[in-house]
């Protein structure tokens, strides 16, 4: 009873990590820009393939294949910026949701003309036996996908909280006007937002390929999924998307397992709605907060 | 009706009367029958996004459950088209109305994920309690109508294009009434027109009622005329596809929207060629067209001939 339990957590948590590091490129970047970047998905994708690509086809060492790797995403994280997000001047909502759309079907175009149908898997980091928690089979890579979506939520703490960078980017989200009269390169920040969202999505896709492969079109999914996480905790916190996206993973999973398998995505849009409904600040926005934000 | 949309739709009427006779293949023909079904859904869109100011992405829910219902009622109920039709779209409007009554307190993102999602719910019951599952169902009957059977693509046609200029008819009349103009005063300030008395909650559930029947219709006549349904056709990517109908022929005119639905229908048909570049083209045709025409396709075309004529009245 409790070993299946712990099981169904475990694949949770795991998923739970994706959705969260993918509800963290969505606040980065509307942070920075109140945009809602919906080829956030296909940076996932980016990272599991490139990785596929560099490690497995081109045999290169690992740590250079991850470092190409969060190059080549953040790369695309600066094109898509430069080419059609900077271009448009004075954009309203529905432009800036179908610019990212169109983007993520260029992405998924790409992707799929360079890599094809088939979905593609890679060794997990680690060889070795798996753990084994009150009989509930834990795989390595599983704790490498925690452990790193756990670094990675520390590290962009500090960024933001420490750095003068990570500040500034704050400032642009919380007041572009101010931010420039203050001398922050506003449009630079922009950019720099595309490109770390970009990394970090990359991060979550090279982390959960070994566990559950990766192909062209996975993308829409995950970023629904992610965005449902952003939502959740409220849109812009970091905190709340974390913990969203691990309450988004766990109830997926207990409900795959202990229901029906053909209902867990239901659920998470379902339990999405009720707190759109009923709470669309989210659980750490307040609601004052929500009617300062232009979208 | 402005001079303008009176001859506009006479001359709509005109090519859909002519496209049969001088273009009569099949395939032709067909592709025009999947544009009208596109439209009706893209007309109740453009009205709900560039008259009344709000954002679905759950278009897709709709047009399944229109589908479904019918097709359901019409195959193992042995109802006439016109009443499983009728049913049909009285199920879309009471979703719509459980959907709006909460939703619609939303905005901006929130109101697009909150359409998103209901969209996607709907996805997931028809794939799990639907006919047939995830591989859906056919033996759907053809359409009905006065003791007749419609199975001629032609027949097809007319039938839906001439639903589609009823549903035009409707909705341009409706927005140069009275109702019209509160939709475009909400668009412009929902505070104003709080302040003016109007009642915007309702208008707004009023208008996303009217988007979910027009999706319903089209989601009845895909399914008689295709006679097979299947989940995958009523998924998120048909609700984006409809977003970009109304936007690539643009959101604040209604023939937009028919522009748009002919545009995005055919365009993959013409991209056939390209083969596994397909769906890369397509996404960059996209992408230009939404930074350089931001206005859309038809407003654009308006201006350039607005100019012209600005340019012949200076020269005399």
């Amino acid at each position: 009873m409790l070993t299946v339990f712990l099981q169904f957590l475990f694949s949770g948590l795991t998923v739970g990590a994706v959705y969260a590091l993918v509800g963290i490129g969505f606040n980065i970047t509307y942070n920075a820009t109140s945009i809602i970047n919906l080829a956030q998905g296909e940076f996932v994708v980016i990272g599991g393939l490139m990785m596929w690509f560099f490690s497995e086809s081109l045999k290169l060492p690992f740590f250079v294949s991850v470092a190409l790797t969060i190059v080549s995403a953040g790369t695309v994280g600066l094109l898509m910026e430069r080419l059609t997000i900077k271009p448009l001047k004075n954009p309203d909502l529905l432009l800036m949701i179908m610019i990212t759309i169109a983007v993520s079907i260029v992405l998924r175009g790409v992707l799929m003309f360079s890599f094809g149908k088939d979905p593609y898997v890679y060794p997990p980091f680690t060889e070795g036996d798996p753990v084994s928690i009150y009989g509930a089979i834990i795989q390595q890579q599983t704790l490498w996908v925690i452990g790193i979506t756990g670094f990675c939520i520390v590290v962009l703490f500090f960024f933001f909280k420490k750095t003068m960078m990570g500040k500034a980017m704050l400032a642009c989200a919380v007041n572009p006007t101010a931010a420039k009269l203050v001398g922050i390169n506003v449009s630079r920040m922009v950019m720099f937002s595309f490109i770390l969202s970009a990394i970090v999505g990359a991060i979550g896709g090279m982390a959960i390929t070994p566990i559950s492969l990766m192909e062209y079109d996975k993308g829409p999914m995950l970023a629904v999924k992610g965005f449902c996480a952003a939502i959740m905790g409220g849109l812009g916190s970091n905190r709340g998307a974390v913990i969203g996206g691990f309450i988004i993973g766990i109830l997926e999973s207990m409900t795959a397992g202990y229901i029906h398998s053909g209902l867990k995505d239901a659920v998470a849009l379902i339990i999405l709605l009720l707190i759109l409904f009923f709470k669309p600040a989210g659980i750490f926005v307040s609601k004052t907060m929500l009617q300062l934000r232009k979208y | 009706m402005k001079k303008g949309d009176v001859s506009a739709f006479f001359i709509f009427l005109l090519l859909i009367l002519l496209l049969p006779v001088f273009s009569g293949s099949t395939y032709t023909l067909t592709v025009g029958i999947f544009s009208g079904i596109n439209a009706l859904v893209a007309i109740g869109l453009c009205i709900l996004m560039g008259y009344a100011g709000q954002v679905s992405l759950g278009q897709a829910g709709f047009y399944g459950i229109g589908a479904y219902v019918s097709s359901i009622l019409s195959l193992y109920m042995g109802l006439p088209f016109v009443i499983s039709a009728f049913f049909a779209m009285i199920v879309s409007a009471v979703a719509a109305v459980i959907l709006a009554v909460p939703a619609l307190r939303l905005k901006g993102h929130y109101l697009a994920v909150a359409t998103l999602g209901f969209g996607e719910i709907i996805y997931v019951i028809l794939n799990e309690w639907g006919p047939g599952g995830p591989s859906g169902f056919g033996d759907i009957p053809h359409v009905e109508l006065l003791g007749h059977t419609i199975t001629s693509t032609t027949g097809y046609f007319y039938l839906i294009w001439g639903l589609v200029a009823v549903v035009m008819l409707f909705s341009i009349n409706l927005i140069r009434s009275g109702t019209g103009r509160a939709l475009r005063a909400i668009h412009d300030s929902e505070l104003a027109c709080n302040a003016m008395g109007l009642n915007v909650v309702a208008l707004k559930i009023k208008v996303f009622i009217l988007s979910a029947v027009y999706a319903s219709l089209a989601g009845c006549l895909y399914a008689h005329y295709v006679t097979f349904i299947s989940p995958s056709s009523f998924s998120l990517f048909y609700s984006i596809l409809v977003l970009m109908m109304v936007i690539v022929g643009g959101i604040t005119n209604l023939w937009g929207a028919i522009i748009g639905a002919v545009v995005i229908t055919v365009l993959p048909e013409l991209l056939r060629k390209f083969e596994e570049l397909d769906v890369l083209v397509y996404g960059l045709i996209l992408t230009v067209s939404l930074l350089f025409f931001r206005k859309g396709l038809v407003p654009m075309v308006i201006e350039k001939i607005k100019k012209l004529r600005g340019f012949a009245v200076a020269k005399h």
